[in-house]
């Protein structure tokens, strides 16, 4: 840590690699303070991901959790900057347009309201109709505050739910005492999550944290009355992580897919060794059971979108056969999207896996009971997460769901389809090793595009898009659900959401493409990406008939493409180029435009049908 | 005043600590030392200081303990006490 804040120049990458380790709160402050010294007058770039404003609007004191925060946020590779209001003054700051909340001009907000603020007035007294309106007015209030963020920022909005922090007057029972502080936080907690789904809103769980971790974990009474700290320091951290969690995944930067090792990961033994009858999974023994209980929980993560894939040092008909034939097993060879079983080592095989489902090496957990491979992938793969894991299956699917890795905000039909379009991919790579040329290939796809404008069915499809794509992504410019809702408002723009539809199924929304109008013939490409799903099956060529055509409907006689280089988009830096478009400008950092005339612009054959639908 | 023989390994601890929470490796920690001698030392840190020793030494400092704080040989006192 000392030698970072000796080190010259851009220490960003150091100090994410920094901010893996497990730190406590004091390190997680002099990480902050280092990386926050190193930029302090301008952010890094380039990093990928959305620079955040987060406004942390708190009832109580909050200083110790900015740096937690913080330091959640670069280990997401996220530039996090923060703000709190003048204490006390959360509501008053909101309100008030020229108030410094204001100026800060945030672009996330955290609602921290503390037990003993929102019980303010419950006492063991009240009548059980008193009890009720203090509940609605608590509600009122949580919920005018979520709309007053919501008007003047437009953004993202979490809220923390309340730590129980009052000593019962009942006992067990307390829900039977209409003024206990405790069973009203019991019931503003209950109430808050249906009012966050209603809303919009993305909470903080607090409450589920401390039934986990205890009360004590998270709560000092002494340090409540010292400093109006609710949350203690020692807990910070793992506030960060909370907080961060919900910021990645608004990004869109969870993990994507779980790599799975086999022998003693998910069953007892070594299949090689011990044949099918050897290896234990199933009821009747306590290892067996834990060992179901691992594949149940990866199981569900698939069912909610979450990709499986095995990465195992077997021959590969050994492993699949447990698969294929064993009645104990709870995963199937159909749950699991990409199969590597072979003597190659580990790194090299999770590498095949990322480029089959064409994933980032970031998007991968990869579980594996042995510390040897574990290391090696770490030391290999520093991008890959590795969880460090007992060998006691009884432990593994909590050490999974505390480490985060898949959090999550809302499901979409396609999340629960994502392991099936991979296993269909798979068929469509085994038609493309039979077919003996390319185009033979791609007309045997029978490739249907059906497009749309953008719409409010696909909504949360299209941002979720937006936010998460990195590779095949032009301009990589993040826009929240209201920025597309101006663009669908707005008659001199188009948005676009390309379906893609094949023999062997439907790929889902797999493009989207943004059009504005910057002056009058002139249609400038906010945004063009695609999911690498659809790589190599001219889909490109396709879709820019379709762009020029929907241009050309608003009047322009030009089309301007953009390129912003990141990490990850090198693979379209000549995306215009290849598409006939002339490039104008480039500068020294690669980024450059291009543009295209429409008048002389003749569409390009294709083997897609294009249908608006 | 001078480190008492019996509170060396605390005053090596608290060495540490103090290193860590002022982000510095040259903290010479005297009985004498007080809040105002060092910079930066506000009632953040304080906080800060408090928490890392109960977790670093494993102890519960109470409220009327942390307010009778002079100094660091206070603090290392109640170290000591509540260590053995």
């Amino acid at each position: 840590m000392r030698a970072l804040a000796r080190t010259e120049g851009d220490i960003w990458p150091q100090a994410v690699a920094l901010a893996n380790a497990r730190l406590d709160f004091i390190r997680t402050n002099a990480l902050d303070e280092t990386v926050r010294r190193r930029y302090a007058t301008a952010a890094p770039t380039g990093l990928g991901t959305r620079p955040v404003r987060l406004a942390i609007l708190a009832s109580s004191t909050v200083a110790h959790l900015h740096a937690p925060i913080r330091v959640a946020g670069l280990r997401r590779n996220i530039w996090i900057e923060t703000y709190e209001n003048d204490y006390g003054q959360y509501l008053q700051e909101l309100l008030d347009p020229h108030s410094a909340l204001h100026a800060f001009k945030p672009n996330a907000i955290l609602f921290a309201l503390d037990a003993r603020h929102l019980a303010q007035g419950i006492h063991a007294a009240l009548t059980e109709a008193d009890a009720t309106q203090a509940l609605d007015d608590a509600k009122a209030l949580i919920l005018q505050c979520w709309r007053a963020a919501r008007q003047a920022f437009n953004c993202p909005i979490s809220q923390q739910t309340l730590l129980d922090p009052f000593t019962p007057l009942m006992g067990s029972n307390e829900h039977r005492l209409p003024g206990s502080r405790s069973a009203f936080v019991a019931r503003l907690n209950a109430a808050l999550r249906d009012m966050a789904d209603a809303e919009g809103v993305d909470l903080v769980a607090l409450d589920q944290a401390a039934s986990r971790d205890g009360l004590p974990a998270w709560h000092d009474p002494a340090l409540w009355h010292r400093s109006k700290q609710e949350v203690s320091p020692a807990a910070g951290p793992a506030y960060g992580e909370m907080v961060a969690r919900l910021i990645a995944a608004r990004q869109g930067r969870s993990y994507k897919c779980l790599v799975l090792d086999l022998d003693n990961t998910l069953w007892g033994g070594v299949i090689g060794d011990d044949g099918m009858d050897g290896i234990v999974i199933g009821q009747g023994s306590p290892l067996g059971e834990g060992f179901v209980a691992v594949q149940e929980y990866a199981k569900e993560l698939a069912r909610r979108g979450v990709i499986l894939a095995v990465c195992s040092k077997n021959d590969e008909a050994n492993a699949r056969e447990p698969f294929e034939k064993h009645p104990e097993m709870v995963l199937r060879l159909n749950d699991v999207a990409s199969f590597r079983a072979n003597w190659d080592d580990k790194a090299a095989n999770i590498k095949a896996i990322a480029a089959e489902l064409n994933i980032g090496l970031d998007a991968l957990v990869f579980l594996d009971d042995n510390p040897f491979e574990r290391n090696f992938v770490r030391e290999q793969l520093p991008m890959v997460a590795v969880p460090e894991v007992s060998d006691d299956p009884a432990e593994v699917p909590q050490v999974l769901a505390d480490a985060g890795y898949f959090e999550s905000l809302a499901i979409t039909d396609e999340d629960r389809e994502r392991t099936a379009q991979y296993q269909e991919n798979r068929a469509r790579d085994q038609l493309r090793a039979n077919a003996s040329d390319m185009e033979t290939y791609l007309r045997g796809l029978e490739m249907r595009m059906v497009w749309r404008r953008f719409d409010k069915i696909g909504l949360q499809r299209i941002v979720q898009l937006i936010n998460k794509t990195n590779q095949f992504n032009l301009t990589t410019r993040r826009h929240t659900e209201d920025d597309v809702a101006a663009i669908m408002a707005d008659p001199a723009s188009f948005g676009l959401q390309l379906r893609l539809l094949d023999r062997f199924g439907d790929n889902g929304i797999i493009a989207i493409v943004i059009g504005r109008t910057t002056s009058p013939g002139i249609m400038a490409i906010d945004t063009w990406l695609m999911s690498c799903r659809v790589l190599g099956r001219g889909v490109e060529p396709t879709t820019l008939n379709l762009v020029a055509a929907q241009a050309k409907a608003l009047g322009a006689t030009h089309l301007i493409g953009e390129y912003i280089p990141t990490k990850k988009n090198g693979m379209v830096r000549d995306h215009y180029e290849n598409l006939g478009f002339a490039v104008t400008s480039k500068d020294q950092d690669g980024r450059s435009t291009a543009t295209l005339d429409l008048a002389s612009f003749t569409p390009a054959p294709t083997f897609i049908e294009t249908i608006e639908g | 005043m001078t480190i008492p023989a019996s509170q060396e390994a605390i005053y090596v601890a608290l060495t540490e600590i103090f290193n860590d929470v002022f982000m510095r490796d040259d903290m010479e920690l005297t009985p004498a030392l007080t809040a105002k001698d060092v910079p930066g030392w506000d009632s953040f840190k304080q906080i800060e200081i408090m928490v890392s020793v109960e977790e670093r030494f494993n102890i519960k400092l109470n409220t009327r303990e942390i307010d009778n704080l002079k100094n660091v040989g206070d603090l290392a006192d109640v170290v000591a006490k509540k260590t053995t």
